[in-house]
């Protein structure tokens, strides 16, 4: 009798789950297959059930570098990142990653832990008012009020994060509703009736765009982020061939045209070739799918393809005519509009001159840069493309590095380069190197930092190390913060306030204490044995590559001026 | 020029947060904000009058706030028949001797007085923004105490005039 009573109670009890527990059997849900997270007072009841569960966790060694290395996943594995922070300053902590993943449109599903409800509003010991912080950073964020409403919210929040144009959405929880004990709640389908992007083209708007097309005598596309986002390089492909059309990319758009494809022209922008630009600035239709015109791609709007026919496919109405009025507004899925716009099989546009002056522009004016005794950081960008066969992940920090590695390295395939774009975050490039191998973990990962953003994230050399991630560091040292260098150079005389940074630690060294193998490298015959040598290797590998200290990148636009205005094309 | 939003949004916490917020983000110049319930439970409407340079500005205006997932329907009626109210209630000084005067103001004004004191009158006032300036106007001379305005309220007449076509921005 006794017996029995102690077993209905402990049923009784198996019963009951505590929000941790939803938590993390929503997270399996969605197949979750790796969390970075940092722990903390807040979040310890939904830590308590991590340390059973079967998802991988990655501990990075600041919040910023697990939201960086979300950021890094998401944009190689195409499945949302999903990031836990503890509450107060872990959550302040993942600011700067939410930001850069609204600006590039990556998938996030961010947990933090708040304090318990009783307390919220009375300034308790790690209590920030997160949702009011991230409101303008994130595409939508809760703060969950009833234990009943977690499973729901979690569904709701993947379905935000990659449907539509991807963003992060965060999801606050008070400690107190991760530590409550209720029935497994009732399933509550997702409601968002204020929620329904957009996927299928306008018919009219397909066929207004193809006879455009077919008129055509100069057109071009410009290629964004929203081809990779909406996997539609296959179709991009398809349809530029169909239709003849040459495609210029953007910087986040890298790897949606194989860059060895003869139609492909070029990275455009402030850093692009001269093809590129002179191939926005003189055409007669500019097809943009997936891009936003950023005034990085465009240089002065004044000066924005003068003569153009605008047309503009965006799954996110807001972004058309934002920048650039546009006659030809296609609210879709890059995807879906690419098939329609297949099926179509317009005339091809009779431009048969316009393709050999883009052709004449591309092998007048490529891409140069001087040879000297010092380490060129082209030279180096080249000879990792020759080693790699172009088939590495490349993921970047923010600077010089990151405009030599989108112009030297010819991205062939889709989801092989991580960078951050719009907001230009320095750190991002070690940690999203970190989430770039685990989404992809055979293949190559070259982490193409500056000496300033590595120094920004160096504590995330631990978590490599931890993971044994096979990535290469490949630290382009030129002893300053080239890019600001660069500007002052330019723009300021030469008065290099704050830029130089010829004080720093031996990064060989460095890599040795956190345990892993560290090269310098001065030459180019250097840089050959060791390429050779480490860039198939199974393990971390770190390499300081001294760099000519002086070198610009080139061809560049002077803020303020047009596409056409570009400085440094000739050597 | 002015223009008047009007949108259904859904009653959760912080949603008025999201709206002002993206104000403030893209630089977009607010006259009034005025939000309620509807007819519908859970759905609250707001209304705002903001100022913009160009059609251009309203457009992306209307789709950015289109785009918040708490909100259902955004609609410019600027150009439509519309009934638009505002009320305000105003604290003007009054002795014995000017009452009678301002009384004589109120009433072509269909205002009312709702709170008399030895030396003060509360009026209030309800209709287009305009009629409103127009009576604070009037009524600054005597001595204006206190003043409040509730910001402008507004939907589309049942009847739309066919001669007045009506504007929109959606680009679906």
């Amino acid at each position: 009798m006794l017996q029995q009573a102690a077993m209905t109670e402990s049923k009784a009890k198996t019963e009951m789950v505590t929000g941790a527990d939803l938590l993390l059997e929503a997270l399996e849900k969605e197949k979750v297959e790796v969390i970075f997270g940092y722990p903390g007072g807040a979040v310890l009841p939904i830590y308590d059930k991590l340390y059973d569960s079967k998802i991988l966790h990655v501990l990075p060694r600041h919040e910023q570098g697990g939201i960086h290395a979300a950021e890094g996943y998401a944009r190689i594995s195409g499945k949302p990142g999903v990031v836990i922070a503890t509450s107060g300053p872990g959550a302040t902590n993942i600011v700067t990653g939410l930001t850069d993943a609204m600006m590039d449109s990556l998938p996030l599903v961010v947990f933090t832990g708040q304090v318990q409800t009783s307390v919220i509003g009375s300034d308790a010991f790690q209590e920030a008012d997160v949702l009011g912080i991230t409101t303008p950073i994130t595409k939508y964020n809760y703060q969950v009020r009833s234990i009943e409403d977690i499973p729901r919210i979690v569904k709701e929040a993947f379905y935000i994060a990659t449907s539509g144009r991807p963003g992060p959405v965060l999801i606050d929880i008070p400690k107190d509703i991760a530590a409550s004990v209720s029935k497994p709640p009732e399933e509550q389908e997702i409601k968002l009736p204020g929620y329904q992007p957009t996927v299928q083209p306008n018919y009219l708007q397909i066929r207004k765009l193809s006879e455009a097309v077919s008129r055509a005598r100069k057109p071009v596309i410009l290629a964004g982020a929203g081809v990779l986002l909406a996997q539609a390089s296959n179709e991009l492909k398809e349809y530029a061939e169909q239709q003849q059309l040459p495609v210029i990319h953007t910087l986040l758009g890298l790897g949606g045209f194989p860059a060895d494809h003869r139609l492909f022209v070029g990275l455009a922008g402030m850093h692009g070739c001269y093809a590129s630009n002179m191939g926005l600035s003189e055409c007669d239709l500019l097809i943009n799918i997936g891009a936003r015109f950023d005034d990085r791609l465009t240089g002065n709007l004044q000066f924005f393809a003068p003569q153009a026919t605008v047309a503009h496919i965006d799954i996110d109405p807001a972004e058309i005519g934002k920048n650039v009025p546009t006659a030809i507004p296609v609210v879709a899925d890059a995807k879906e509009a690419l098939k329609e716009l297949i099926k179509q099989n317009g005339k091809p546009p009779a431009h048969l001159e316009w393709l050999e002056q883009i052709h004449k522009w591309q092998v007048e004016y490529p891409y140069h840069y001087g040879e000297s005794d010092t380490l060129k950081p082209q030279k180096v960008l080249e000879m990792l493309y020759e080693k790699t066969a172009g088939d590495a992940i490349v993921v970047t920090d923010v600077g010089q590095h990151q405009m030599w590695a989108a112009q030297y390295y010819q991205f062939k395939k889709a989801n092989r380069w991580v960078t951050s774009g719009g907001l230009g975050t320095m750190g991002f490039g070690l940690p999203a190197s970190v989430g770039a191998q685990l989404a992809d973990p055979d293949r190559c990962v070259i982490a193409v930092l500056g000496d300033g953003g590595f120094q920004m994230s160096t504590q995330e050399l631990t978590v490599i190390k931890e993971l044994n991630l096979p990535i290469k560091i490949a630290i382009f040292n030129n002893l300053s913060l080239g890019m600001v260098r660069q500007w002052q150079e330019i723009f300021y005389d030469k008065r290099y306030s704050h830029s130089k940074i010829p004080i720093q630690p031996s990064f060989v060294k460095l890599a040795e204490a956190y345990g892993i193998k560290g090269y310098e490298i001065n030459n180019a015959e250097e840089a050959d044995v060791l390429f050779e040598e480490v860039l198939n290797s199974r393990e971390p590998v770190l390499l300081d590559i001294r760099i000519d200290p002086d070198e610009n990148v080139y061809p560049m636009i002077a803020p303020g001026k047009g596409l056409h205005e570009m400085v440094g094309v000739k050597p | 020029m002015k223009k008047i939003i009007s949108m259904t949004v859904m009653n959760r916490p912080g949603v008025l947060n999201r709206i002002t917020n993206l104000f403030s983000k893209r630089n977009y110049n607010i006259e009034s904000i005025s939000v309620g319930l509807t007819e519908q439970e859970g759905i609250s409407r707001i209304t705002c009058v903001i100022h913009v340079e160009s059609d251009r500005e309203a457009e992306q205006i209307t789709k950015q706030l289109n785009k918040q997932i708490d909100i259902l329907k955004v609609t410019d009626i600027s150009d439509q028949a519309i009934v638009a109210r505002e009320l305000a209630l105003i604290k003007v000084l009054s002795t014995p001797q000017t009452r009678n005067e301002l009384y004589a103001l109120i009433e072509p004004f269909r205002a009312a007085v709702i709170d008399i004191s030895k030396d003060s009158l509360v009026i209030q006032i309800t209709g287009e923004s305009d009629k409103i300036e127009a009576f604070i106007e009037l009524i600054k001379p005597y001595g204006i105490k206190e003043l409040a305005r509730t910001g402008t309220t507004a939907f589309p007449r049942g009847t739309q005039k066919p001669v007045n076509p009506q504007k929109t921005y959606s680009i679906v």
